[in-house]
């Protein structure tokens, strides 16, 4: 072993629940980082320490109740152990459940590897008044026990020391335990070892005993090792498998069941001379608590609270008060960057409006996810997640979802604004790979925050008496759509996947700690951050790109140039040149005072109170007198009235109008001529069928990269010029499509864009959750196919029967419902049918 | 009798458990093996799954699963 060598790796082990990550952050402090195991989504998170002089690196195993090759948490455990070669495993007991997690114990000793015991969560076991005798504990499993209280702190430089000496040992570093297997197996164990032992590749790298365990516990990953290495094995294969046989039939139960039964009693014999009861075991407070958190009734308006809750915490607390304190400071700092850039042209354009305004529109979301972590760590970390997974199977099962996808779902939004990223990130708790990548899929079809400003938009025009029942509408029938989806989705081509039986430990609930919170969510916000960012970047650059270029033809340019020079010209013309001001205002002077102009009615604007409004005029005046006898109507600060400034003003006035007037026609003939124009153009055969012209065409296509562009792009298409707030942009939009538009245009749009694949970032997690490119681009296409012909279905439906749009959704509400009922027992069937089998 | 039949209240032991694959892997990973005692403790709102109680933790199992426990009630 390595003992001797300046650095080491320990393996962390142990089942879920025993405390394991809090035993982690004790031992390695701040010192951490994750990454994934290669291929798989499973999280690897190692850490250092430094003891006597020596680092040690702590490579935290997923928790495990056993290792056998049936889960990939199991794998990856077991092949970190087989194949790197830690120094030593410390294994995590939680010390008020002794018995099963001895079963573990015992896996981890028989491959062979220096091992100590972390006798964890002593106090919760002390006061159901459980008393352990580490000594005797110690001398029953050939191992150091060292008793911690991981939350606290307790016992880790004890752990460490014990972890010093077993790694240094070298000589019998390997634990004495050895199960006794019973009469009837061991003979054959003996019998297979030997014949392992005949081959040179195997006996060097493994324990044999580990293997003959494996292979008679039919293992398909120790099947596949003795296939890779041995020299002989069809003779190993097929003497396993008459051995098994001949188990089976002798003693009436599979070897399997042998092996476990023995790994039981032998645990239950040495809790029995270790442990002893000292009290008897009262309802403890989890009981209790059970009683009314998971009660047939009192459960689900529990569970409904909590999940209002959060949302209320998340949303109101987060998104109207954090999110806009945050917003203050992306603001200003959006304003340095604006400050550094030249004042005007390309490079400006492309760093301001293409990746600086990328990057914060999903940057603001940041606060919201924060907060949105840390209260996930906390249901995590109490325990409570376990319940709400057993109050919500039933309903979810049938869908081929699993209680766990409860979660993911409202994080999504399945009552309007929430966010797939977090959606998409929860999923990770799920042990159920096949409800894993189900929930994964339809998590980007609720309703997320971004969704909601266009459904905000075109309620207010549309459907304006019926606001509130149209939202409602958009969120039941996206929940219909997403369950009928999932449905579809696990009884076709998710089929294969892995899945898992709902055997699922309730844990004891716990007061969480602060800094494994705190850790957990920082941990996850910086994954989304590092993740997502770059390639927002990238893909606003595209984007940006698309909306800009090729640009005006050369004529078009003049022809405007010459429009602002002419309107000038009639300006300078206006205010005549024996006006004082004239000088002024010539040149460079007139556009310095456009700027002045510009900020002295967005200022004044966003003031009110007398004082505040004298203040500001001080402040304009103090800066620049003259301009500001302009802008104040030809009155100076003294209040003296000076009529050629008043003249200038009224001059200036009809200027600046037309200059913005103008500023928005070249920006929208820009658009129009843009790439995405012409894409946009180009789809509009096709996307007509669904209501949708070339302009919504744009919208949509900028709103891949994140959802909020939907309504800025539809501002800067229907001219509203820059910064359009909601109202404005719904009157622009009210009067330019007042003659095109019916509410049947709106309605087919706001269910496309309900179903339209996720952004950019989400997309990202996706990849990220699955490990896999090609179920991300499936997420990206199969939600354009959906939205289109559920869209074109309302659109050609409603105008074929002559329906109003209230009448369209309340069919298509129908139809979702009925689909959803078909679905529902369709799947009820296949579960049914899974009951009978087993 | 199998443990799904079980009323929530009651108590059983093991006999056997007759499931193939994971779910049999798993069920003796978590500890049933004949004569383990079991404790019924509830429903889910939904009549499943159901929660009990066995070598000293809860565990929550669905029907279909628990179905394949072979118990003796006590």
């Amino acid at each position: 072993m390595t003992g001797s060598s300046s650095q080491i790796i320990v393996a962390l082990a142990g089942q879920p629940n025993s405390g394991k990550s809090t035993i982690f952050n004790s031992l390695t402090g701040a010192r951490q980082h994750v990454a994934n195991y290669p291929g798989i989504t499973v999280e690897k998170k190692m850490g250092t320490y430094r003891f006597d002089g020596r680092k040690t690196v702590v490579v935290d195993l997923p928790g495990t109740y056993s290792l056998t090759s049936y889960t990939q948490e199991e794998r990856v455990s077991r092949d970190f152990l087989l194949h790197e070669k830690p120094a030593a495993v410390v294994d995590v007991v939680d010390a008020s459940n002794l018995e099963r997690n001895l079963y573990l114990v015992f896996q981890l000793a028989e491959m062979g590897i220096p091992m100590a015991l972390a006798l964890n969560m002593m106090d919760v076991a002390q006061q159901r008044g459980l008393k352990i005798d580490t000594n005797a504990l110690s001398q029953q499993v050939g191992m150091p026990v060292v008793p911690t209280i991981g939350n606290r702190g307790k016992g880790i430089n004890e752990l460490r020391q014990a972890v010093d000496q077993i790694s240094k040992d070298g000589g019998a570093p390997q634990s004495s335990l050895r199960l006794d297997y019973g009469t009837a197996l061991e003979p054959v164990l003996a019998r297979l070892e030997k014949s392992l032992s005949e081959d040179v590749t195997l006996a060097t790298r493994y324990s044999l005993r580990w293997l003959a365990l494996k292979l008679m516990e039919n293992d398909s990953e120790a099947g596949r090792l003795v296939r890779e290495h041995a020299a002989n094995t069809g003779d190993i294969l097929s003497s396993v498998a008459r051995e098994r046989e001949l188990f089976h039939s002798e003693q009436g139960q599979t070897a399997e069941q042998a092996i476990a039964i023995s790994r039981y009693q032998i645990a239950g014999e040495i809790v029995g001379r270790c442990v002893k009861r000292e009290k008897e075991e009262r309802r403890t407070l989890t009981d209790r608590i059970d009683q009314v958190v998971c009660n047939r009734a009192a459960g689900p308006i529990f569970l409904g609270g909590v999940l209002f809750f959060l949302y209320y915490l998340t949303m109101t607390i987060g998104g109207e008060h954090v999110a806009p304190w945050a917003w203050k400071y992306w603001a200003m700092l959006r304003d340095v960057i604006a400050g550094i850039l030249p004042a005007e042209g390309l490079i400006r354009s492309l760093i301001l409006t293409g990746i600086v305004d990328g990057v914060f529109a999903i940057m603001n979301y940041l606060p919201i996810f924060l907060i949105l972590f840390l209260l996930i760590a906390i249901l995590e970390d109490s325990g409570y997640m376990a319940r709400v997974a057993f109050i919500m199977d039933r309903v979810l099962r049938a869908f081929g979802l699993h209680g766990q996808s409860t979660l993911p779902m409202i994080l999504g939004g399945v009552v309007v604004g929430g966010c797939a990223i977090p959606g998409v990130m929860a999923t990770r708790a799920m042990k159920d790979q096949k409800a894993r990548m189900t929930t994964i899929m339809i998590v980007p079809l609720m309703n997320c925050m971004a969704k909601v400003p266009l459904y905000v938009l075109l309620v207010s025009i549309f459907f304006e008496e019926h606001q509130a029942i149209m939202l409602w509408f958009m969120s039941l029938i996206t929940l219909g759509v997403a369950l009928i989806v999932a449905s579809v989705l696990s009884l076709t081509i998710l089929k294969r996947e892995e899945s898992e039986p709902f055997i699922l430990e309730m844990p004891p609930y716990h007061l969480p700690t602060i800094t494994g919170v705190i850790r957990r969510a920082v941990e996850r916000t910086w994954l989304f951050v590092k993740k997502v960012i770059t390639i927002i970047v990238a893909v606003a650059i595209v984007v940006w790109v698309f909306i800009t270029f090729p640009g005006l033809s050369k004529e078009r340019t003049a022809y405007y140039d010459g429009q602002v020079n002419t309107a000038t010209e009639t300006f300078m013309k206006k205010i005549g040149e024996d006006n004082p001001y004239a000088k002024l205002l010539a040149g460079t002077g007139l556009k310095e005072f456009g700027q002045f102009w510009d900020r002295y009615k967005k200022k004044k604007m966003g003031i009110k109170g007398k004082d505040a409004k004298e203040a500001l005029k001080e402040k304009f005046s103090r800066e620049n007198p003259e301009f500001f006898k302009i802008v104040n109507k030809g009155k100076g600060l003294d209040g003296k009235k000076d009529k050629h400034a008043k003249k200038v003003y009224a001059a200036y006035k009809k200027l600046d109008k037309k200059l913005k007037r103008l500023d928005t026609a070249r920006r929208k003939e820009t658009v129009h001529v843009s790439f995405a124009g012409r894409f946009g153009r180009f789809l509009e055969p096709v996307s007509q069928w669904a209501g949708f012209d070339w302009k919504t065409n744009i919208a949509l296509a900028s709103s891949f990269a994140a959802k909020e562009n939907l309504v800025a792009t539809l501002g800067t298409i229907y001219s509203v010029g820059e910064g359009p707030s909601g109202a404005t942009l719904a009157s622009a939009m009210a009067e330019d499509t007042a003659e095109t538009w019916t509410p049947l245009h709106a309605l087919a749009l706001m269910l496309f864009v309900a179903l339209f694949p996720p952004c950019i970032a989400t997309l990202i997690m996706v990849r990220v959750e699955t490990g896999s490119t090609k179920w991300m681009l499936f997420a990206a296409t199969y939600p354009i196919i959906l939205g289109f012909i559920i869209a074109t279905m309302v659109f050609q439906g409603g105008h074929l029967f002559g329906l109003t749009a209230i009448q369209t959704m309340i069919s298509l509400s129908l139809l979702t419902f009925a689909i959803l009922a078909v679905t529902y027992f369709a799947g009820e069937r296949s579960v049914l049918k899974k009951q009978l089998s087993s | 009798m199998t443990l799904d039949e079980m009323k929530p209240g009651n108590e059983c032991r093991v006999v056997k458990v007759d499931v193939e694959g994971v779910a049999g892997q798993r069920l003796l990973d978590m500890g049933f093996i004949p004569g383990t005692l079991i404790s019924i403790i509830r429903n889910a709102p939904l009549m499943d799954p159901i929660d009990i109680r066995v070598k000293g933790y809860m565990l929550a199992l669905r029907r279909s699963e628990a179905r394949g426990v072979e118990v003796t009630p006590l």
